[in-house]
């Protein structure tokens, strides 16, 4: 019986044009050949790494396709009618109305000059469903079934007085306010810190249960689809690489894809044990910005010649300033900061261009790291030619041989940047660390831009690169399952402050601080039913209190 | 981004953190204050150390060396830098901007009636330039990328590109010789009637708004344009508004900032283009008198129209930036 | 890039900067007359002989205006290049040093740019004497200000790019991260901002020379033969106008291939270049 499907998806396909500089324009496919149902009041997760066209396949069931994406293929039907061929005023009455929207980021979704509360109920009276009176009692219904603090006057404010993950819950009243039959949640926690996220990914849940409303749920970590799904669809380059129940997905993948999605990471590396030489330092150091804004605030922490410290923290923690701090580019303003036994020259331009080179540092985005109008001769040659003067063929040869380290073909040597995958590029980025010869390598989340599978590469390369070449590592992460992997001593950060620091077995386990025990429940884990677990024992533990 | 906003460390929160706008308006008007300050020193201090003996210039390369000592006594010109400045300043607070060296007049009465005429002028123009730069921005946008917007685009272009002098004298050679429907040149004197003077400053009311048009109805584009592919205009569209809606509710009030900096940023241009534009119609304002003293080398006269302009110029920018900061919701209502 | 993605537009402007750029080479080629020669009666009307007829002293208007051509663009020209070498110089050295340096370049920018340019032009003409070079570097001087603010807004955009960090972090030093790191990365604004200040030299020569203070008689400038012929007007002389319009088209052209470099270069940076 097709008409028990609240939406029907088949084989859609959208394209888009993309104008690459220097080059005639040229037609790409986002999405391709893509089908599935959705029934009332059930759940869809889609996932897939950015550019799978997650967000490209929610937003057609909007009918809407986003910076010039056109569907040109396939249909989308709403109860059994084909929306994509409703027409402009067909589709306007769906929006905001039968079929609603809830955006990554809501900060920016929210039109600053507007108050909450009249933007969430303004579609709803628009299409005339609601008086403006009974509007307003239904967003104070949905501010207090979402946990937003003071519902009734929550909507008298504007949007940059409250905070981001307050936002994504209005955001979600918004959707909610018309009875709609669908929400498309397009990564409503993404830009969240994982301690948030859970609350707001907590209020969702119920939101829909209490609602009855069916959603499709858009995000690229499968932990958190797997909390709030009924089905879950894998997509990977546009298309589908497997469809089905939650349970099926997360306990029996039948593609490698999917497999190593819900593989937790194993572990790569068995902690070393802690050595009284330590080959970095990390004195009660304390930093501020220009402004007098204090980031650091007395840190100690060492490193051992040969080993990884994983730093962990959410965003604002701090983690990255430390590792700006060791690089002399923010000067620390107490401490010290000892290196292979000698104090390192707090500032950048007053050190010593040996101790530059010791030192390397590998960025995030590998896409910024590197001189778009440079080669890979040029990127990693620069560093050979600095340090070490050499010129010609030996340059030559020696960043062929970079290349090989870093399991790439010489073919690459005269390619650009632009021409490169993401992993290629971060792999270029670790060879012109190494064409330093460092003896440490701050990595500031390497692999958090990457697909999994490609992160799961450029990690082992890293931790056979120090192997073979007693490289030490400092690991700046927010991502958990790396620290087990890879680590051998942890250092967790909260607020500038080193709340927790020591080999991994110890740091990693029981009896925990505060916040390392927040952090650890918060992180989702591949589980069905591990948010109820978590929720639960908040529950009895603030009845205990 | 939501974080920036986040306090800087001190539990207190200080008069500045609570009144923003205040606190940033009184900023500005402060800063305003010291510029023109700077300015009046560059304008006397750049007409004083630069080359040049005044009193030589004053009376002519043949002037014996008893008559330079006579004039540079009777000018001043023998006093410190510093007490001839702080003499010169003292003297423009209270509206006294010297004598002139040509006519042997007092600046400020020529000043006065001038820079009202040129004020005038200038408003009359803005009047007409401001609505339609607007109005043909939000059409160019509302065609976007279509033909209205092409054509207007490329006639915009060309626009930029004429000289003012060039659009008046085309102006005067079509309307007031050939055609004999305009009046040429464009004296005003005082008492005269209203409309007899909007009659008389048409042609160059008419070249004004030529010239400022096309620059304002470019930026007000791209303002326009900005904000309508801001992240909120597409949750506008995803709500199912009506595109009039959306623009109205959703884009207008984002929208008035950008576009209020626009309009008084091509104020302070309009004030700029009226100098040329008086010399091209002999209207008796502020620009003419300029570029008159400048060819005879009248220094205080000089100094005083500098002096003015600029002040003009910096209240203008002043007046856009302190709009553009009440027109921000996230200072009007303060976290 | 292939020649065919040019559009017409910019056809055009390229092929009215490529005449422009002929007559100022060969004027004395092919200008028919001289630059100063007096051949006929003032204001003759347009014949056969004199295309554009006579200006004020008897001088052919056509042969001034091939003349003119090497006066105004040599000058704008000048002006021009060391607006922006100035501009750029300061705006990146700036940029890439920050703190009091980058404080210190801009709050003087601030206050140069508070005064309206043409004003600021008028006092500083009024006191200096009038060669050719001071005139040049008055507009430089200007319009550099002009150059420093964009310029410095496009190195900022780039210094603050992690490539730039890292090269900092090997321990380069300012000349290598400018000239070789942020300059790069940087031409395509840059080189449409070029064409732009170019415009604007025009422009403002033509009005300096218009009010009396740009280029000095007997020299054929543009400006210049506006304000010798202005008077003409009154008895629906039109011989103002053609220099005139020779400074519009020039401008227009010039605007038309910046309109495309600025083009190009948004959707290469993803709409920059629209602000």
């Amino acid at each position: 019986m097709p008409d028990t499907n609240l939406l029907s998806v088949r084989d859609l396909k959208i394209e888009a044009t993309s104008y690459p500089p220097g080059e005639a324009p040229k037609r790409i496919t986002i999405v391709d050949g893509v089908s599935f149902d959705l029934k009332k009041g059930k759940v869809l997760g889609l996932i897939g790494e950015s550019g799978a066209g997650k967000s490209t396949i929610g937003l057609s069931a909007l009918a809407y396709g986003r910076g010039g994406a056109e569907i040109t293929g396939g249909e989308v039907k709403l109860d059994g009618t084909d929306i994509l061929k409703l027409g402009k005023g067909g589709i306007r009455k769906l929006r905001g109305a039968r079929i609603c929207y809830v955006a990554q980021s809501a900060a920016a979704a929210f039109n600053p000059a507007h108050r909450l509360g009249d933007q969430v109920i303004e579609a709803t009276v628009r299409h005339g469903l609601m008086s403006k009176a009974e509007a307003h009692k239904r967003a104070l219904y949905l501010f207090q079934v979402l946990g937003l603090p003071n519902p009734e006057t929550f909507g008298d404010r504007f949007p940059h007085q409250v905070s981001g993950g307050q936002l994504q819950r209005a955001m979600t009243a918004m959707a909610l306010c018309s009875h709609p039959d669908l929400i498309i949640f397009d990564e409503p926690t993404t830009a969240l810190d994982v301690t948030t996220q859970i609350d707001v990914l907590a209020a969702i849940k119920h939101a829909i249960e209490e609602t009855d409303t069916a959603a499709l749920y858009i995000t690229h970590d499968l932990a958190v689809v797997a909390q709030i799904s009924d089905d879950i669809m894998v997509l990977r380059h546009g298309k589908t690489v497997e469809y089905g129940s939650v349970q099926q997905i997360i306990e029996a993948p039948t593609e490698d894809y999917t497999r190593a999605l819900v593989n937790v990471r194993q572990e790569i590396r068995h902690e070393a044990p802690d050595q009284t030489k330590a080959l970095l330092r990390v004195d009660n150091v304390s930093a501020e910005y220009s402004n007098g804004f204090k980031v650091l605030h007395g840190v100690s922490l060492h490193l051992c010649k040969g080993q990884t410290l994983a730093i962990v923290g959410e965003s604002g923690s701090g983690k990255s300033t430390l590792a700006r701090v060791i690089t002399g580019l923010l000067p620390p303003s107490e401490g010290k900061i000892t290196f292979d036994g000698k104090p390192l020259t707090p500032s950048l331009k007053a050190r010593p261009k040996d101790d530059l080179r010791r030192i390397q540092l590998i960025y995030q985005m590998a896409d910024t790291a590197m001189n778009p109008r440079q080669t890979v001769r040029d990127i990693i040659g620069r560093p050979l030619t600095f340090y070490d003067g050499l010129r010609g063929a030996a340059k030559t040869a020696r960043v062929k041989e970079l290349l090989d380290q870093i399991e790439m073909g010489n073919g690459f040597i005269d390619r650009y940047p632009a021409e490169l995958s993401g992993g290629q590029k971060q792999r270029v980025a670790i060879a012109r660390a190494l064409a330093a010869k460092p003896e440490l390598i701050l990595c500031d989340e390497p692999t958090s831009a990457l697909d999994p599978l490609v992160a799961e590469g450029i990690l082992k390369l890293l931790m056979k690169l120090q192997e073979e070449q007693k490289l030490s590592y400092v690991f700046i992460t927010h991502d958990i399952a790396i620290v087990r992997a890879i680590a051998d001593s942890v250092a967790v950060m909260h607020r500038g402050k080193l709340v927790r620091f020591g080999p991994k077995s110890q740091a990693l386990s029981p009896p925990f601080d505060d916040y390392t025990d927040l952090l650890l429940k918060s992180v989702p884990e591949m589980e069905l039913g591990w948010l109820e677990k978590v929720l639960a024992t908040r529950r009895m533990e603030s009845a205990g209190n | 981004m939501s974080n920036s906003a986040e306090a800087g460390g001190s539990p207190a929160r200080s008069l500045r953190d609570r009144f923003p706008l205040a606190a940033l308006i009184i900023e500005r008007c402060l800063l305003s204050l010291v510029l023109l300050f700077a300015v009046s020193v560059l304008i006397f201090a750049g007409v004083e150390a630069l080359p040049g003996d005044f009193a030589t210039t004053y009376l002519g390369q043949s002037a014996t060396p008893q008559a330079i000592a006579n004039i540079t006594a009777e000018l001043g010109l023998d006093r410190p830098v510093t007490t001839r400045y702080f003499d010169w300043l003292g003297g423009v607070l209270q509206g006294d901007f010297g004598t002139s060296w040509a006519s042997r007049n007092s600046v400020s009465e020529q000043v006065g009636n001038r820079l009202g005429n040129s004020l005038f002028l200038a408003g009359f123009a803005a009047i007409i330039a401001v609505p339609l730069a607007i109005g043909l921005g939000m059409l160019s946008v509302h065609f976007r990328d279509r033909m209205p917007d092409k054509i207007i685009n490329v006639i915009s272009l060309a626009a930029i590109s004429l000289p003012e002098f060039f659009i008046g004298y085309l102006l005067i050679l079509y309307f007031a010789v050939n055609f004999g429907i305009a009046t040429f040149p464009a004296t005003v004197y005082q008492g005269m009637g209203f409309f007899e003077r909007i009659q008389t400053i048409a042609l160059p009311t008419a070249t004004l708004v030529l010239v400022v048009l096309a620059h304002m109805m470019r930026m007000t584009r791209a303002a326009i344009l900005s904000v309508m592919s801001s992240a909120y205009m597409e949750t506008a569209e995803l709500k199912g508004l009506s595109s009039w809606r959306a623009i109205v509710k959703h884009a207008a009030p984002n929208a008035l900032a950008p576009i209020i900096n626009v309009v008084a940023l091509n104020l302070a241009y309009l004030v700029v283009g009226v100098v040329v534009v008086e010399v091209v119609f002999v209207y008796p304002g502020m620009g003419q008198y300029m570029v008159d003293a400048v060819t005879v080398r009248d220094m205080p006269v000089v100094q005083a129209c500098g002096l003015i302009f600029a002040a003009v110029y910096i209240l203008l920018n002043m007046l856009a930036d302190i709009l553009a900061i009440i027109a921000n919701p996230r200072l009007r209502h303060p976290r | 890039m292939r020649l065919r993605e040019i559009p017409i537009t910019a056809w055009i402007g390229l092929f009215g900067i490529a005449l422009a750029v002929f007559c100022a080479l060969f004027a004395p080629w092919i200008a028919p007359h001289g630059e100063t020669e007096v051949v006929g009666g003032v204001w003759q009307v347009p014949d056969d002989q004199f295309f554009f007829g006579l200006d004020n002293l008897g001088r052919d208007i056509l042969s001034r205006l091939i003349y003119g051509t090497r006066t105004t663009l040599l000058v704008a020209l000048a002006a021009t290049v060391i607006s922006f070498s100035l501009g750029i110089l300061l705006s990146f050295t700036a940029a890439v040093s920050g703190g009091l340096v980058d404080t210190l370049f801009s709050r003087f920018n601030d206050l140069m740019m508070s005064i309206p340019t043409l004003i600021f032009a008028l006092v500083v003409l009024a006191v200096l004497p009038q060669y050719l070079f001071v005139l040049i570097l008055v507009m430089a001087v200007l319009d550099s200000t002009r150059v420093y603010r964009l310029g410095r807004a496009v190195a900022l955009d780039v210094a603050v790019m992690e490539f730039v960090e890292a090269a900092k972090l090997r321990g380069e030093g300012k000349v290598w991260i400018i000239f070789r790191e942020i300059l790069p990365n940087t031409l395509s604004p840059l080189l449409a901002e070029f064409g732009l200040r170019f415009a604007f030299a025009i422009l403002f020569l033509s009005t300096l020379s218009f009010l009396g203070l740009g280029i000095q008689p007997p020299t054929a400038d543009w400006g210049g033969m506006v304000k010798e012929n202005k008077d003409g007007i009154i008895f629906g002389i039109s011989a103002a106008l053609v220099p005139g319009s020779a400074i519009a088209a020039l401008c227009i052209c010039v605007n038309l291939v910046v309109d495309w470099l600025l083009k190009r270069t948004s959707s290469l940076k993803g709409g920059r270049g629209d602000a």
